[in-house]
């Protein structure tokens, strides 16, 4: 074992929670070693087919993250594989690993699928959820990362057919399990979750009732990559469905299960799935949604729940499902349930999808022996409130759905919070483990004929069982300028790498093409190649001959030939014309600015400066704490005003930390890595600073209400002010009436608060502690006790507590009568008004967004949410960035969020700051605009239009004129197309490029005659 | 016995019953091949679909045989075969593996009428009865295709190894566990083409196919997922609620 900390992680789990936090980890200096069980990453988003609230194909957005940690060089994929022993301690832990054998050598396999095709044996397809089935030899599916086959052992009958057709050579029916021992500084956990079993739950006739599905399987039938290719079909008969009821809560607050909590996140990706389902039926389709409470709590997730009741019409029945039968005859379903008014009734169905809840993976009590941890009632991990990632073991962390039921964005998150935390414990030792790549001085080719070097690719017989591949060869030879043009099996193995830079140095090659499959996932690949060769690595260009040619043209060879000279020839047009980029480059100032005071902001500093990095932190009030400092008392118990004290603690002592009080920030200027930012101090004066990142934490406010007499009425009150009265023991009432959603989800603001419900909660269990005889009454929309939340909702509702539910139809009428305080309210169950005088009514005031957050965001030019929160880069996969490069967002100016939330959200901001911070210089793409001044108008069209804020105006000589801040353009190239005088041009794609491309599918060029 | 007699073709092993005289009924007729490890079972296929009532294919007794061991790969191949009649309709007596050594007292005629009897007992073949012709005929051509499938023939072709050697990991599959692996293939590989050969006739649903093939829609559907992964079948349209699909032209 090395002495002292080791800069390297172990992130456990593959799923998009895995994947971020290895990409936080390896971005900012540290290796990792990431161990999935499954043959390739990806977990459960892999099989999603759309997500919600915005609707984006699942593996879409996810396969670019798949594909970075795939070939990012600090990740080592461990794939197929368990750990089974932990030793040593925090810094410095020893991991045993098995790696099961996959009987194909991962080195030699280029995954073209061959093995598959010719296998003669099926099994059931997993990853479709057993709708369909799968070879014995198989990859899980297309985008699988690694792309790296494995057999089925228990289903291969060691035939050998895959070992004599493995072009490869790379089947390997003798290799064994090995084990491995990894060297890690710290241990994520991210081992994410298994649907629960819908069979446990017998009454609802799943795996004996074929139209009954469970939501994931949904998701597959939903999917067009799935087994029935995105037409929504009932596996009874094949015919689509009418009629789909969707069942909410299966194996979710289920006290007979014993499954007392929430899953979180059924909810959301049933009304979505409903969604999507009524998107892809042709004809006419009705969904019935039955559930106990919507619980759509998330950023934008109530207006997502209007528009599914209002744009699709899906209906929405508030019931209890007792149970399910079928009828033989048709195949349908009755689902027999209780509706809001206790009646009983029996609807018939063609076909019903359970909402499973998410439970801990099967064999997670075994990792958490191995690995010391603790396992909570519902076997997921232990962590506490105050520190939401940390496991019972020093060193290990958590994320994901492994600590608790939550959707992507939140999973995501915390990834990044993990890695923070796994980082900040190694912080020294960052940089130490990762390998920094020499290359050879770059040759100066501006001078020189282009010297074109083709590579055609067979694929394995993904290109040339259609392809006449040497007859493109031969017709590449032809081509002008071409000085070498070769076939291989696959051009992407290493050992074709090996060859093209050979070819390179003996033809003198000065550009190269690559004619084979998407450069997506391989132009990065072929760059670096050509770069370990001299040469630019953008005088590099590909074809895709597979994905748009041989895959599309599988039947006509003889045309899928044509066309493959054809593209051949146009990229070959364009690789003329290709000139040298430069990666710009631009150096990082290691500071850090945290907007905000809060929990957020003092733990995303803390953060910062566990890592090394010095942080300024601007707080507009006179003291640290923001919202936290008027919470008393937790549902879970522990005590938030110690918590608070703590952090301030922290915070004040670490000289990393330069604290501003009752200051702002008045300007903000610059980019990624050298912003510049004037503050304000309290004595008037202004500081400038200089800092990499900003880090926005401004926190929200609660709203006053106007409804329900607050404010004219002393006995009508907010959560926070009953919550100061119990904490100050001036509580004192018998009767109180709490109403829900006040100042939320209504027509002024559509979405949830999220926290409402819980401190509603919270305070009825603390009345009734304080006095178990006071009556109280919750008059609630929705109870979103979501997570493990759920159990207190429950308490309360068992110490007496009365949950009455009311619709917007009918809300509750508060007066004062006399100066006696009413309250009417309709009753669903009596059918009928109840009337009350309660001696205190509470609102639960929503949580809004800052007032000051349109100021903020201007200063920083980015946007806001209709709602008035700030508008993270992507609201599933980059729930903590800005779409502007170097600035983050974390706790309640992002959303309304609970205290754990807020600290992940925190955690993650640091950790996504960190890996800019931790650079000395940030490498940025070479496909990046520039703006001829002499042409340039300036008239700000381009600036106006930039997505990415990457255009500023100068003063030049007199003259304002656009330019491009490199570091900023990702090379979209819409500036050049709005340019009134054709100012702008992007490199790589020059309008002579492409002319070049087009002249030359469209008309034959000369070829040259050999 | 009222009905005309049946129809048989014998393949015969060139170098097994080396009598002067055959004495066989009219209604046998002999095709002479090398071994009757030579006898693929689409060919066997192929001679019902022509007319045939009955097919032996007579070779010599083990151990003896002039290629080594040709007869005991005609016994798996018949094997399959079998499999493959009884789920044409056609049944697995209508064809017969004689293997007998030229030792054997018995001529081959005997063997010939024999033979000959059973068929006749059986009645015509199905081929011939007006309502079942085209089913049956159907039948055989999904059959004959499942005979030539590239998994089918991988089996046939490794059997032995598999069976009675070892397999890639060193082990030996029991003949229990083969036979049950053999018997969902050639199931899944006929219902396949069937649904091909029908679909390729007319786009046709799940409900239809089912119907006409007398098995699960559920069945039908999986089948389906399948054969569209496999290139072989596509959505063609939809009616109403009702998916139609169709079998895709190229192979």
């Amino acid at each position: 074992m090395a002495e002292g900390k080791v800069g390297a992680v172990l992130v456990v789990g593959g799923g998009v929670a895995g994947i971020q936090a290895a990409l936080d980890l390896a971005d900012s200096g540290f290796k990792v070693y990431m161990v999935d069980q499954s043959p390739s990453i990806g977990g459960v988003m892999a099989q999603l087919d759309k997500t919600f609230p915005t609707n984006d194909c699942s593996m879409c957005i996810l396969a670019p993250k798949l594909v970075a940690a795939g070939r990012h060089p600090n990740i080592s994929l461990i794939t197929n594989s368990e750990v089974l022993g932990l030793s040593g301690e925090v810094g410095n832990f020893e991991v045993k690993v098995r790696k099961r054998s996959r009987y194909i050598n991962e080195e030699k396999c280029n995954g073209c699928g061959l093995c598959a095709q010719k296998c003669p044996v099926e099994a059931i397809d997993t990853y479709n959820k057993g709708l369909t089935d799968r070879s014995a030899v198989y990859v899980e599916f297309p985008q699988a990362v690694p792309l790296k086959f494995k057999i089925d052992r228990e289903k291969c009958i060691g035939c050998r057919t895959c070992q004599e057709v493995c072009k490869a050579n790379a089947v390997e029916y003798d290799q064994k399990d090995s084990e491995i021992v990894l060297n890690v500084g710290s241990i994520i956990l991210a081992p994410g979750f298994e649907p629960f079993d819908a069979r446990l739950k017998s009454e609802y006739g799943y795996g004996r009732y074929q139209n009954v599905v469970t939501s994931i399987e949904f998701e597959r039938i939903l999917s067009a990559s799935g087994p029935y290719a995105g037409i929504v079909l009932r596996p009874s008969d094949g015919e689509i469905p009418r009629k789909i009821a969707f069942v909410q809560c299966v194996g979710s607050r289920d006290a007979q299960l014993g499954n007392n909590y929430c899953s979180a996140a059924c909810c959301m990706y049933s009304i979505k799935e409903a969604i999507i389902a009524k998107e892809h039926v042709p004809t006419k389709l009705d969904c019935t949604i039955l559930y106990m409470d919507i619980r759509a709590y998330g950023k934008e997730f109530d207006a997502y729940y209007k528009r599914a009741q209002e744009e699709y019409g899906i209906r929405f029945v508030r019931s209890r499902v007792a149970s399910i039968t079928e009828d033989p005859a048709t195949g349908n379903l009755l689902v027999h349930y209780v509706g809001e008014d206790e009646t009983p009734r029996i609807e018939e169905f063609d076909m019903v999808v359970l909402s499973t809840g998410m439970q801990p993976p099967k064999n997670v009590e075994k990792l958490a022996e191995t690995l010391g941890i603790k396992l909570n009632k519902y076997r997921f991990c232990q962590t506490n409130i105050f520190t939401p990632l940390e496991t019972s073991k020093p060193g290990v962390y958590v994320c994901g759905a492994f600590s608790s039921p939550k959707d992507i964005p939140e999973s995501v998150a915390q990834a990044s919070a993990a890695a923070a935390k796994a980082m900040a414990i190694i912080a020294p030792e960052r940089g130490k483990l990762i390998s920094v790549k020499e290359y050879p001085t770059e040759k100066d080719v501006s001078q020189e004929e282009p010297r074109i070097g083709v590579f055609i690719c067979h694929c394995g017989i993904n290109i040339g069982g259609i392809v006449n591949v040497p007859e493109v060869v031969e017709y590449a030879k032809k081509l002008p300028n071409v000085v070498y043009a070769e076939d291989n099996l696959y051009t992407c193995s290493d050992d074709t790498q090996k060859r093209i830079r050979e070819k390179i140095e003996e033809y003198k090659l000065n550009r190269v093409v690559v004619a084979s499959c998407t450069p997506r996932t391989h132009e990065p690949l072929f760059r670096e190649t050509v770069r370990e060769a001299g040469l630019n690595s953008y005088l590099f260009e590909m074809a895709n001959i597979r994905d748009q040619c041989s895959w599309v043209h599988m039947h006509e060879p003889k045309e899928a030939t044509e066309k493959a000279k054809d593209l051949v020839r146009s990229v070959v047009a364009k690789a003329r014309l290709l000139k040298p980029l430069k990666n710009p480059t631009v150096n990082v100032t290691p500071v850090g600015l945290v907007i905000g005071g809060g929990v957020s902001g003092m733990t995303a500093a803390l953060e910062l400066a566990n890592q090394g990095f010095e942080v300024h932190l601007v707080e507009r009030e006179k003291e640290l704490g923001g919202h936290l400092r008027k919470i008393y008392y937790l549902l879970e118990g522990e005590d938030p005003q110690k918590h608070l004290q703590r952090l301030v603690k922290a915070v004040m002592k670490n000289n990393r930390i330069h604290v501003y009080l009752g200051a702002e920030v008045t300007e903000v200027s610059g980019f990624v890595g050298n912003f510049k930012a004037k503050i304000r101090l309290s004595n008037g004066e202004e500081k400038q600073i200089e800092h990499g990142i900003v880090i926005v934490a401004t926190g929200a406010v609660e709203y006053k209400p106007k409804e329900y007499l607050y404010g004219e009425d002393p006995r009508v009150v907010t959560q926070h002010e009953l919550e100061e009265k119990i904490a100050k023991g001036e509580f004192n009432a018998e009767k109180v009436v709490m109403i829900q959603c006040v100042g939320a989800r209504n027509e002024e603001r559509p979405n949830c608060a999220r926290i409402c419900c819980g401190q509603a909660i919270k305070n009825a269990l603390k009345i009734k502690e304080l006095n178990p005889d006071t009556e109280v009454y919750v008059l609630y929309k929705d109870v979103r006790s979501y997570g493990f939340k759920e159990e207190y909702y429950r308490e309360a509702a068992a110490k007496g507590v009365l949950f009455i539910n009311y619709s917007d139809e009918r809300k509750p009428k508060v007066k004062n009568e006399g100066g006696k305080l009413k309250v009417a309210f309709w009753e669903p169950v009596l059918k009928q008004e109840v009337q009350m005088e309660p001696d205190l009514i509470v609102l639960s005031a929503a949580t809004i967004p800052n007032p000051d957050n349109k100021h903020i965001a201007e200063m920083l030019k980015v946007p806001l949410t209709k709602d008035g929160f700030f508008l993270e880069a992507h609201m599933k996969l980059r729930p903590v960035d800005f779409q502007t490069d170097g600035v983050f967002l974390c706790g309640m100016a992002h959303s309304p969020k609970f205290i754990e939330e807020s600290i992940s959200q925190a955690c993650a901001a640091a950790a996504r700051a960190a890996t800019i911070l931790s650079k000395k210089a940030l490498e940025m793409e070479g496909i990046v605009a520039s703006v001829d001044e002499d042409l340039c108008s300036g008239c700000r069209i381009c600036e106006y239009l930039c997505p990415y804020g990457a255009i500023e105006m100068l003063e030049k000589e007199g003259k304002t004129v656009a330019h491009v801040i490199e570091a900023l353009c990702k090379g979209c190239g819409v500036c050049g197309t709005a340019c009134p005088t054709k100012a702008i041009t992007l490199g790589h794609f020059t309008n002579e490029e492409i002319l070049a491309q087009v002249r030359a599918i469209l008309k034959e060029m000369e070829v040259a005659t050999a | 016995m009222e009905s005309n007699p049946p129809k048989i073709v014998c393949f015969m092993c060139n170098w097994a019953f080396c009598e002067e005289e055959m004495h066989v009924p009219y209604n046998v007729n002999i095709v002479r091949v090398m071994c009757v490890g030579r006898m693929d079972p689409a060919l066997v296929l192929e001679t019902f679909a022509n007319g045939a009532d009955g097919v032996m294919l007579a070779g010599c007794k083990p151990p003896d045989c002039h290629f080594v061991d040709g007869n005991l790969h005609s016994e798996r191949a018949v094997k399959m075969l079998k499999k493959l009649l009884v789920l044409t309709g056609l049944g697995a007596e209508r064809v017969k593996l004689l293997l007998v050594s030229p030792m054997e007292d018995k001529g081959f005629g005997y063997y010939a009428k024999e033979f000959s009897e059973e068929i006749w007992n059986l009645g015509d073949c199905p081929l011939k009865k007006a309502e079942l012709a085209s089913t049956i005929k159907a039948n055989i051509d999904a059959a004959k295709n499942a005979a030539s499938a590239f998994r089918l023939r991988v089996l046939l072709g490794r059997e032995e190894e598999l069976t009675e050697f070892m397999n890639a990991y060193g082990e030996k599959i029991s003949e229990e566990e083969f036979d049950a692996l053999l018997d969902e293939i050639v199931e899944a590989e006929f219902i396949r083409y069937k649904i091909y050969h029908l679909t390729k006739a007319k786009p046709c649903s799940v409900k239809e196919l089912a119907e006409t093939m007398g098995i699960k829609p559920s069945a039908v559907l999986r089948h389906i997922t399948n054969m569209r992964r496999k290139g072989m079948i596509a959505l063609d349209r939809v009616e109403g609620y009702t998916p139609l699909y169709k079998a895709l032209e190229v192979r």
